[in-house]
């Protein structure tokens, strides 16, 4: 039933066709947390990871096995022979042809859109340099809907929302959903104005701020990213501004019981450890939601389902 | 027939006998409508460029005139780029025999780089640039590859 040949932006994802991902996700939480599945027997995943990432690779090899399905991938030594001067578009024809999807993340931004084009199998984007990253924004929907709710959400986005990738495409698929969106931000890493216009163009409601302090008691979901310490020449100001973002049980006296933390890890220090046994803390949960999501595609992708 | 009605000064340049006038192209873009044309100084053509004249349309205004050549719609499309407010007249036995619109299509290959220098379009990979229009007065771009927009300075990038 699913449409999308490959995965590559939100961008390309209607409303309906995300719900229909996140309520396949659902029906196969189960599956996910050890049910024993072969739905995908016999098929193979190939993870192309042209850069570290944990998460995203770990998580894709999960909910393949979970499916009983098994994974292929670049190790040091084919990286290094790729790195000698094989095209992008060469890597993907040959491993294409191994396999029956592939991951590629990779650290040129539309480089999932140029394997799109040669591979001859489904290509699904695990995030392209600071460009996509929509199995991260499919799993943040998850999270929303399971452990919030999608309709009618007040969500405050913190952080690093200039370079980001997380926050961009999580606000255009939150945008589908009417949802009203405050941007908290110290003013060097604000979001995008062509973002920010995109959203305003889809009717959004959007609000700009640098003070958290100013939304914790009106938001349903509080969405923290990292700050990146180089983004700031100066490390007095990257402290203050680091400072300011900082959550912790004491921060949280005022805000909604039902209010819910999230965060793509991984967080250096935005977030208290002490905050981790709070009702507020959803982002372990947040983390293993991307186990059924990305089962949910990769079904929908090679399963036909 | 290549008297502007927008120059009050009267001819600047001769007329020609055949080929192409690129009239109405916002001013001190001419060189980059040559650009656009692949027309260099080696190329052969005989070309007059007129710039920053005054036109009651535009307030000032760049003229191109490209002597025993007419434009195709291809090369028409690309001027859009920079100049759509641009009017082309071909010109055969120094008459005015068809004017054509310039109108951007769907999409533009292999003319205007990314500005995203990080962009996959950018490497070696064995394809071209490819560049969505999203609007066209004023034009907006959005690369096919990373999405990044381009509407300011499109002159700039052209390859």
């Amino acid at each position: 039933m699913f449409m999308k040949r490959h995965v590559l932006s939100m961008r390309e994802f209607s409303k309906e066709e995300i719900d229909s991902v996140l309520d396949l996700a659902q029906s196969l939480e189960p599956m996910a947390r050890g049910r024993k599945s072969d739905m995908l027997a016999g098929k193979i995943l190939a993870l192309l990871f042209f850069e570290p990432s944990t998460r995203t690779r770990m998580s894709f090899e999960t909910a393949m096995k979970r499916l009983g399905g098994s994974v292929i991938s670049l190790g040091p030594a084919e990286g290094s022979s790729i790195s000698k001067g094989e095209s992008l578009a060469d890597t993907v024809r040959v491993i294409g042809g191994y396999a029956d999807a592939l991951v590629i993340r990779h650290p040129k931004e539309g480089s999932a859109r140029l394997a799109s084009q040669f591979s001859p199998v489904p290509v699904l984007n695990g995030g392209d340099g600071a460009g996509h990253h929509p199995t991260q924004t499919l799993l943040d929907l998850y999270t929303i809907r399971k452990e919030s709710h999608l309709e009618n959400l007040h969500i405050a986005l913190v952080g690093d929302l200039k370079y980001g990738r997380t926050v961009h495409s999580l606000a255009y698929a939150l945008s589908l959903y009417g949802a009203d969106i405050t941007l908290i931000s110290p003013l060097t890493l604000r979001m995008p104005d062509s973002i920010k216009a995109d959203l305003s163009s889809k009717g959004t409601i959007v609000r700009e701020t640098s003070d958290l302090g100013e939304v914790i008691d009106n938001v349903d979901v509080l969405y923290m990213t990292r700050i990146q310490r180089e983004r700031f020449p100066d490390p007095v100001e990257y402290q203050r501004v680091a400072s300011s973002y900082r959550i912790t049980p004491e921060f949280l006296a005022r805000a909604p019981k039902d209010l819910i933390i999230m965060h793509p890890l991984p967080r250096v220090d935005e977030i208290s450890p002490t905050v981790d046994d709070t009702i507020h803390a959803r982002y372990f949960q947040q983390s293993f939601y991307g186990v059924p999501v990305r089962m949910a595609l990769l079904k929908m992708l090679i399963g036909g389902g | 027939m290549d008297r502007s009605k927008d120059e009050p000064g009267g001819l600047r340049v001769k007329p020609i006998n055949n080929g192409t006038v690129i009239d109405h192209i916002a001013e001190g873009q001419a060189l980059n409508v040559l650009k656009i044309l692949g027309i260099s100084g080696t190329t052969g053509a005989t070309v007059s460029v007129v710039m920053n004249v005054e036109s009651k349309k535009l307030g000032r205004k760049d003229i191109v005139k490209v002597e025993d050549r007419e434009l195709r719609e291809e090369e028409l499309d690309r001027i859009a780029l920079i100049a759509p407010a641009a009017s082309i007249n071909i010109i055969r036995n120094c008459k005015v025999t068809e004017k054509r619109p310039v109108d951007l299509p769907d999409e533009i290959v292999g003319v205007v780089r990314c500005q995203n220098p990080n962009c996959i379009s950018n490497t070696q990979e064995p394809i071209k640039s490819r560049m969505l229009v999203k609007g066209k007065n004023p034009v907006l771009l959005r690369c096919l590859y990373c999405e990044q927009p381009l509407t300011e300075g499109i002159a700039e990038y052209l390859i």
